[in-house]
């Protein structure tokens, strides 16, 4: 219920919102957590494997029980910790892990059960008989298994990934990190404060204590208002920072619209990557639980979340508290509760010779043995140094000392260090380089010990950083040492839970240990303890206290599990914000794109590329019918086709053409100015990289173009070899491919379509000729090339210019019996000349097996050159490319192996596979590309095709590569 | 990861494609014999501790660097032009 007069929410502002339907009364600055506490509701959650009932734990995301489900209207998201989920107007949750209601959940019949449920049940349960498995036991533990519920549907929300980057990033904005931002930021460092919570300030807004003699919040308001002002300064709350990397990066989670009612254009999450020249970790300290037996009832918290509760939301958690701790740290919690008017039923000290001095009965040596209440803490009982006790009681709080929050200094394989005095574990220096732990995180307990050791730090990275110290006066504080005595578990005969979320127990860590899994990592994943959403944050330590007692070592050498990131849990959603579908996925479109669609082309993916698969005509019902219309159109006529993907590099120098014999195995020295040849090149292993035309357009300058998908290979194998091999030759190339739009001009009349649009007719430009063109008084690039087979051209324009030629160059085509041509069509005419493309030259095939051995020259050296002449490299044995015809009328079979008529279909007995396939209407027959061992010695031979993919199993006569035009007649004309 | 190139300053790993060994830099003759191919292409040290690898800064200055790192500490030492190391004409 809530506390008059306490509590930093706005009780001007209040809001509701629903918990398993029904509506509850909250206030701005709630948490789900605090505002069900303040209404009583002591029942949030139901165990995950005796679905026992459970109330809030903690006050902060490492929350083990009071685990929601968040449902939108486009999004359900399960495990969200009540803890962290702020209240807004309309909000709506339910609790999850339940069959039925919260109060009468069926599966607790699980807790009668509990004998049956020990570490290691599933191992030695479900063994027999062996049949049930998939039909009762699999379909049983699947419906009882896992934590909330998804909706089943794609989360439509929009999650954001971001950048950022600073000179000291501030982990935790309690009074180390506030004071330690203050003290980077005025000395003029840019400085990224980030912080999980909501509200900054740490503790201060919670354990009541005074800074420079004003309330912990007043001095808080003040740094922050002074730190917002600074525009060095990025203020990021609502910001878990949640692992640790390599170079000074570090991911970070915001929580961007999640504590506001959803809008399409608000993000729910942002997943940052920050970069820091140096970070500070002032990520405080976490209070550990006491696994004493029956400690997990409703009301039974953490001291530390009480002490939240009551100062920072007004709240008290229970009308009767009673304390357990180890420590001096919860006799503050009592003081505040009794202040504000809470009945303090008792302080439990489980120390012998601590105070007894307090305005409340102290028992001292004092051990709880038993609790009791189905639905919430109704009473306790235990002994203490003068007898034993039993309490009425509703909300006991306790506290077995604090972890420092140390995690992301074991992100990069640290080990924390065993601390005797603080009976915890502290950070390994260094462990992270450019990150130091200050303030608690590092075990430094008290408020003025946190800002020396803040301030301390700052001005340290700030030397770092080269950067001097502005003046900053240490506030005032607390100082009180904290005072720990090691309590880790109370015998009794009840269960004691040290895991709550995963439901383990002091008696499964035990049963681990005699049952041999003594070592920390087997014992957590043989009893699951840390695997559950808080990752073992409130029972790690626990853990293995128990473990270490039960197998008779020390805590340091039984050492503890490998913190990972992330710290909390981050959504997938988060991770890959931009992801989903298209996201920012780069496309590139055609100039001749719009003209293309606006003719009813289908769009195919070439790379990032989009590119005509045909153009069809009214009344053609296939694209087969398409494509081989417009096969015959360019055979027939001409064809238009845009080829501007092709990969284009500008290569210019003095040593340009030298550049080229070294990385092509051909000789391009010798070409003369106008002129274009044919390159192949090569990887240094000898295998074929890429190959395309070259055209010399002056002395020193040359235009390469390399296929579509090896456009960036190429770029970055030029661009290796100069720079390994010649840095010091005169050259220099830049990728041009955008820059010009390029079509080829195909077809017995392509000379004709041509001078229709070309300013001077061409008259005397020979097959493999180039030369610069005008057309409507715009400089072109034209050159004799083909990729059909047929008298062709491509025609080259600035990319501004292109939609405008394409569409001038189709609407004459269409005048002359001409029209545009699209992939299917491209792909049948190459085919039909025995062109080959990337299926062909995939990575395994050398210029001997695609017949081009004699394009590597004997007088000069290549990359390449020397692998290529490998024995295993040529020979009869190699599988050489071949041409296959084909019964007209075969369904597609690239892809099938090849065997010879007789042999046993057989991995061993296979003779190569079929790389393209297309139906050609021009010879009669279907047409294939393939590779067949000795296959240049083999024309004439019928072959045996299987495809046991598409079921296929045919016969074809091996022929050359060449199926039209072999002397190139056509090409030359 | 970060790594300094020498004209871009510190940049994110996703910007550089990764090759391998700088041994790489060290092309053999063309007439070296099958062996020394080999070993130029194929034969890699695998150390645990400090290594030169090849990196190319394919989102940035189109410069192939020569990394000192180490494959242990994940620390990276410094980063140089390949182009600025070699150069001799072949």
């Amino acid at each position: 219920m809530r506390v008059a007069g306490k509590g930093l929410i706005e009780r001007e502002k209040p809001v509701s919102f629903t918990f398993d339907g029904r509506t509850y009364a909250g206030f701005k600055g709630d948490t789900v957590a605090s505002a069900l506490l303040a209404a009583r509701v002591r029942v949030v959650g139901r165990s995950f494997k005796y679905h026992r009932p459970r109330g809030v734990l903690t006050a902060g995301s490492e929350e083990p029980n009071a685990l929601i489900e968040v449902v939108g209207a486009k999004n359900q998201t399960p495990n969200v910790r009540a803890t962290v989920q702020e209240v807004f107007e309309g909000l709506v949750t339910r609790s999850q892990n339940r069959m039925g209601s919260l109060r009468w959940d069926l599966l607790a019949v699980n807790d009668l059960m509990a004998p049956f449920f020990s570490a290691g049940f599933y191992y030695k349960t479900f063994m027999w008989p062996r049949a049930f498995w998939e039909k009762v036991y699999e379909p049983a533990i699947r419906r009882a298994a896992g934590l909330g519920s998804l909706s089943g549907r794609h989360d439509e929300g929009h999650y954001e990934k971001a950048f950022a980057f600073c000179d000291l990033l501030v982990i935790g904005a309690g009074p180390t990190g506030l004071i330690a931002a203050l003290t980077a930021a005025r000395a003029g460092a840019d400085v990224i404060l980030a912080d999980e919570d909501s509200r900054m300030g740490g503790r201060l807004l919670s354990n009541g204590e005074t800074v420079d003699g004003q309330p912990g919040p007043d001095w808080v308001a003040a740094v922050l208002a002074e730190l917002s002002s600074l525009p060095n300064v990025r203020l990021m709350p609502r910001t878990t920072v949640s692992g640790a990397y390599d170079g000074g990066i570090y991911g970070a989670l915001e929580r961007v619209g999640l504590h506001k009612p959803a809008r399409p254009d608000l993000p729910r999450e942002a997943f940052w990557r920050i970069t820091a020249r140096r970070a500070i970790l002032a990520s405080g300290a976490l209070e550990r639980p006491i696994a004493f037996p029956m400690n997990d009832r409703p009301g039974i918290m953490m001291a530390g979340a009480v002490q939240s509760y009551l100062n920072r939301y007004g709240v008290a958690s229970g009308k009767r508290v009673t304390l357990f701790a180890n420590n001096d740290g919860a006799r503050a919690v009592a003081r505040d509760l009794m202040a504000a008017g809470v009945q303090v039923a008792a302080i439990l000290d489980s120390r012998a010779n601590a105070s007894a001095v307090e305005n409340c009965p102290v028992y001292l040596g004092a051990r709880i043995t038993d609790t009791s209440g189905r639905h919430g803490l109704r009473l306790i009982e235990g002994h203490h140094a003068g007898g034993a006790f039993k309490l009425e009681t509703d909300c006991l709080a306790m506290s077995g000392g604090w972890n420092p929050t140390l995690h992301l200094t074991c992100h990069m394989g640290g080990r924390p260090r065993w601390s005797e005095e603080l009976a915890a574990f502290v950070p390994m220096e260094g462990a992270v380089p450019g990150l130091v732990a200050a303030g608690a995180a590092n075990g430094t307990f008290t408020t003025h010990g946190c800002l020396a050791a803040g301030h301390a730090v700052a001005e340290a990275a700030l030397a770092d950083l080269g950067l001097s110290p502005a003046k900053v006066a240490l506030p005032r504080a607390e100082g009180l040492p904290y005072v720990v005595e090691p309590l880790w578990a109370v015998e009794g005969k009840g269960r004691a839970w040290l895991d709550f979320a995963n439901d383990v127990t002091t008696k499964d860590v035990k049963l681990a240990a005699q049952e041999g899994y003594a070592s920390v990592e087997h014992m957590k994943r043989y009893t699951t303890q840390g695997m559950a959403p808080d990752q073992g944050k409130n029972s790690n330590m626990g853990a293995l206290a128990v473990l270490a007692d039960a197998t008779g070592r020390a805590i340091p050498e039984t050492g503890i599990t490998t913190f990972r990131p992330p710290y909390v849990p981050v959504s997938v959603a988060a991770l890959g914000a931009g992801g989903r579908g298209m996201g920012f996925a780069p496309q590139r479109f055609l100039t001749s794109d719009q003209a293309s669609r606006d003719r009813g082309a289908p769009m195919i993916e070439a790379g990032l590329w989009y590119r005509p698969s045909y153009f069809p005509k009214p009344g053609e019902a296939t694209w087969r019918v398409s494509c081989d219309r417009e096969v015959a159109m360019v055979r027939g006529a001409v064809g238009v086709a845009d080829v501007s993907t092709l990969g284009k590099i500008d290569i210019q120098g003095r040593d340009a053409a030298r550049f080229l014999d070294l990385v092509y195995t051909n000789t391009f020295s010798t070409l003369p100015v106008g002129r274009v040849r044919y390159g192949l090149m090569l990887r240094e292993d000898g295998f074929v990289m890429d190959d395309g035309t070259t055209a010399r357009l002056g002395e020193n300058h040359f235009l390469m173009t390399t296929t579509t998908a090896a456009a960036g290979q190429v770029m970055r194998h030029l661009d290796f070899v100069h720079q390994t091999h010649c840095a010091d030759w005169d050259v220099r190339f830049i990728s041009v491919t955008e820059a010009w739009a390029q079509f080829a001009v195909a077809g017995p009349k392509s000379r004709a379509l041509l001078n229709a649009v070309l300013d001077q007719p061409v008259q005397d430009f020979p097959f493999m000729a180039c030369g610069a063109v005008q057309l409507g008084g715009v400089t072109a690039r034209l050159f004799r090339i083909s990729f059909s087979g047929e008298q062709g051209y491509e025609i080259a324009v600035p990319t501004r210019y292109g939609e405008s030629l394409f569409r001038d160059l189709v609407a004459k085509a269409e005048t002359m019996g001409g029209g545009p041509y699209g992939m299917e069509a491209l792909n049948v005419l190459r085919v039909e000349k025995g062109f080959i493309t990337h299926a062909e030259i995939h990575g395994r095939t050398t210029a001997f097996d695609i017949g081009m051995e004699k394009m590597v020259s004997p007088k000069k050296d290549c990359i390449g050159k020397a692998m290529a002449a490998r024995p295993a490299l040529v020979g009869p044995e190699r599988q050489q490319l071949v041409g296959l015809k084909i019964a007209t009328g075969t369904p597609p079979c690239s892809g099938a192996h090849l065997f010879t008529v007789g042999d046993k279909v057989g991995r061993e007995e296979s003779q190569g596979y079929i790389t393209s396939f297309a139906h050609s209407d021009l010879m009669g027959a279907c047409l294939g590309l393939g590779f067949l061992k000795n296959g240049r010695a083999r024309h004439g031979e019928i072959i045996r095709i299987v495809d046991h993919l598409r079921g296929l199993d045919l016969t074809a006569e091996v022929c050359d590569p060449v199926f039209h035009d072999k002397d190139g007649e056509k090409l030359r004309a | 990861m970060r790594i300094p190139c020498p004209l871009c300053g510190p940049r994110d790993r996703r910007e550089f494609t990764y090759y391998g060994s700088d041994d790489y830099l060290n092309r053999p003759a063309p007439d070296a014999g099958a062996g020394p191919w080999d070993d130029h292409l194929h034969l890699r040290a695998n150390p645990a501790g400090e290594t030169h690898d090849l990196w190319y800064h394919e989102a940035g200055c189109a410069q192939w660097l020569r990394v000192h790192r180490n494959t242990v500490s994940h620390e990276i030492y410094g980063a140089a032009l390949v182009a600025g190391l070699k150069g001799g004409a072949q």
